[in-house]
């Protein structure tokens, strides 16, 4: 019988062990499905640095459409869109365009646009040289901006996407960003 | 770790047979009363403790339901606030889930794994005991967020992110303590069933001679140590993005509200197999019994049980098809979906053979064992026609999603619940329970059930939406005979309660073995068991 309490410990003990593995596994899936969508390309994340452009052929007989679709966060007091909804582009041309965002607060607001690229697997095509959405965007009370993108489709695109759409909703985060700014204060 | 060592001492004490007359004195002058309740490490107390837990949640989530169903009686807003309704569909799916479904099997197996493998109770009584006391907490805790300012949990029983953090009430760190609680308890009741199973089985007892209840529950076990962490660990990220300023799932940091979805159906896929496997073996035991032959097929259940649980991990997505994936994605995810139905088609093909040309009898727990195979059959089709993913992107969130998981949670699960404890009370209450109410129950049962989830698949087909307290004035003839039924259904389970009550109080004698079929240790037992049960080892054949 003693060697049953043994047996039970053991049991106990390994049981334990993977149920906080599994708890610690939970969290795992966050870096997981991030490293994995990374990889595959598939939720419609686009990389948040700044591509290098090098002098490329342009595919002049083939067109993709670019579309473009601003959202704001609901109850953010801003005007965000696209300067124009819909451009033909031809792989390998460096575009510029830009969006529209005007703050229509009495107060100054910090924004950060989150883009994402639709369909899914067309993300990893689509490379921005310069684009608002690496940087937070600060808006007095009442100011308005232009705020560029500038960018290119990969020849490489596969041939059965003909139109890419780039999403981005913009969020306030003037709260986050205080409160950031007062924690590396507390650190320093 | 400390009361699990202590844990391990009390187990080692039945050792000699003059420690057990000790430990069995010591009952006798037990505390009275509700300190008998509070204090005891009885695997039979425990078991009726979760049981009656278990009904009483079942009542108080049915209520949500007959609100639910008032509210939608007629389109328009009638009774209840829209930010109401939606507090109501989400705590009665999660006391359904978490508080009626769930515990009513933990009681089961309490009462009946250690009869069933010739134990003398469970191997971690003293630990059997927190995991059933810290439940009332963690539902008192749920309920009450229901009363405070802002209200209670409103985002549904699946708490996507993020109306679970941006947009959810004050109250959700409540809902996230309450989660929590019930996940200890839950993987605390999963670790005494594995080292019961595991180590207290009588000598001869080998694993291909285990009921299949028993095979199920194992299995069941192992379910819940896998998943019930993640879930644990989805609610956390949910308060920290919430209350801590984290960006799991909130887009404007960084984080995904897609991965939610990701990280919840892996937790919520298994999840719905664990309420449904214990039934499995339940059925498994009762269709035998009333046709008066061996089951069919022992070892390819056990076989199909296990393939069942491993696929069960690997096809969450089937409740994302409609967020984007990559077309790859989604066939793996359909594909792997309608493979579970083969194991599934051969436990209902093994439970059909083994009626097949037998003395069958229609006592109460035969005819909820034969409802449930019928009806749990037609939750399964509705499955595979929701796997399909191009029509899954047209019944996705409507109520043919609400008739599916219907039909295999309710006429599934509750049933063969309800089957157990017509089949079992007898040996829990030492007499017969009244057949005839137990038949008009079930036939009020059955009725009212279907009239009240069939419908629902017109209703979804048609685009009615989930989740809505008002909706389109093409729908109101159906939903008006869809809340007959649910009013019929809730007052229908007034009758089990009085059978139930009846059975206790008294009624004809019950023998050792009341059903001539019944094959199991248990009824080798006297009617009413003993309360330890068995204190030698009993000799297996
Ligand atoms: C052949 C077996 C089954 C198949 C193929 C299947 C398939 C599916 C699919 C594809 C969905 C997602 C529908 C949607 O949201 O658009 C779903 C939802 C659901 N299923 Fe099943 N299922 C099966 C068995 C079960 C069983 C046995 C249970 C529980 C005992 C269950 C419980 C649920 C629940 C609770 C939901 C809805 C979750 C929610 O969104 O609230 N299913 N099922
Ligand atoms: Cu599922």
């Amino acid at each position: 019988m003693v060697s049953q309490a043994k047996s039970h410990h053991k049991l106990i003990v390994l049981l334990v062990i993977g149920s906080v593995g599994m708890f610690g596994f939970g969290f795992a899936l966050v870096p997981l499905y991030n490293v994995l969508c990374d990889k595959l390309g598939i939720n419609g994340k686009t990389q948040n640095t700044a591509s290098s452009y090098q002098a490329m052929t342009i595919d002049t007989d083939r067109t993709v459409t670019v579309e473009f679709i601003a959202q704001v966060q609901t109850g953010m007091p801003w005007a965000f869109a696209p300067k124009l909804k819909r451009l033909k582009v031809h792989p390998g041309e460096l575009i510029r365009t830009a969006f529209l965002a005007s703050n229509h607060a009495d107060r100054r607001i910090v924004g950060q646009a989150v883009p994402s690229v639709s369909p899914g697997q067309g993300a990893a095509y689509f490379h921005k040289t310069e684009c608002f959405c690496f940087n937070q965007q600060p808006l007095a009370a009442k100011a308005d901006a232009e705020l560029p993108l500038i960018f290119y489709v990969d020849p490489d695109l596969p041939e059965s996407i003909h139109t890419l759409t780039l999403s981005y909703t913009l969020y306030d985060i003037t709260d986050k960003q205080a409160s950031d700014a007062l924690e590396q204060g507390a650190a320093k | 770790m400390n009361t699990l060592t202590r844990e391990l001492n009390s187990v080692a004490e039945p050792a000699d047979q003059t420690q057990l007359h000790e430990e069995d004195h010591h009952h006798h002058q037990a505390p009275k009363g509700i300190w008998r309740w509070l204090l005891t490490t009885n695997h039979k107390d425990i078991g009726t403790l979760y049981l009656w837990f278990s009904f009483i949640m079942f009542l108080t989530g049915g209520t949500m339901a007959m609100v639910i169903r008032a509210e939608l009686f007629q389109p328009g807003l009638q009774l209840v606030e829209p930010n109401f309704f939606n507090q109501m569909t989400t705590v009665h799916g999660l006391v359904m889930v978490f508080g009626a479904v769930m515990p009513a099997f933990t009681g089961l197996a309490n009462w009946l794994i250690p009869m069933m493998i010739g134990a003398p109770d469970m191997a971690l009584p003293r630990m059997n005991n927190w995991s059933f006391w810290i439940l009332p907490f963690a539902f008192t805790i749920l309920l009450s967020s229901l009363f405070m300012e802002g209200g209670g949990p409103n985002f549904g029983w699946t708490f996507y992110a993020p109306l679970s953090t941006s947009f959810s009430p004050d109250s959700t760190a409540l809902f996230v303590f309450s989660i929590h609680i019930m996940g200890i308890s839950s993987i605390m009741g999963a670790i005494n069933v594995i080292v019961t199973i595991v180590n207290l089985r009588a000598p001869g007892m080998n694993w291909m001679k285990l009921p299949l209840f028993v095979w199920t529950w194992l299995i069941t076990a192992f379910l819940l140590i896998a998943v019930m962490p993640v879930l644990a660990g989805a609610v956390t990220m949910v308060l920290t993005d919430k209350y801590f300023g984290t960006s799991f799932f909130e887009a404007a940091g960084g984080g995904d509200p897609v991965m939610f979805q990701h990280i919840f159906w892996f937790f919520g896929h298994p999840e719905v197999y664990i309420m449904i496997l214990p039934s499995f073996g339940i059925i498994s035991a009762i269709v035998p019994t009333f046709s008066r032959k061996k089951l069919f097929g022992y070892s390819s259940m056990v076989y199909a049980t296990a393939s069942i649980a491993i696929l069960s991990f690997l096809v969450w997505a089937h409740h994302m098809f409609t967020t984007g994936m990559p077309v790859f994605a989604e066939l793996f995810f359909m594909y792997c979906t309608m493979l579970i139905a083969v194991p599934t088609g051969v436990k209902i093909f093994n439970w059909v053979t083994t009626m097949w040309r037998g003395s069958i009898s229609f006592e109460t727990p035969m005819l909820f064992a034969v409802a449930f195979i019928i009806l749990f059959t037609i939750g399964g089709f509705s499955g595979l026609m929701l796997a399909i993913t191009p029509a899954d992107f047209q019944y996705h969130d409507t109520y043919f999603v609400v008739a599916h998981f219907h039909y295999v949670l309710v006429t599934g699960a509750i049933f063969s619940i309800m089957a157990a404890a017509y089949y079992w009370l007898p040996k829990w209450t030492g007499h017969m329970y009244d057949e005839r109410l137990g038949r008009i129950h079930f036939w009020c049962s059955v009725i009212s059930v279907n009239v009240l989830f069939f419908p629902m698949h017109f209703l979804g087909l048609a685009g009615m939406p989930r989740r809505i307290p008002d909706y389109a004035i093409q729908f109101a003839d159906v939903n008006q005979i869809v809340s007959i039924g649910g009013f019929a259904f809730g007052l229908s389970q007034l009758i089990f309660l009085a059978v139930v009550l009846k059975c206790i109080r008294g009624g004809e004698k019950a023998p050792a073995k009341p059903w001539e079929g019944a094959d199991g240790l248990e009824w080798t037992l006297p009617s009413p068991a003993p309360y330890h049960s068995f204190s030698t080892p009993p000799e297996i054949k």
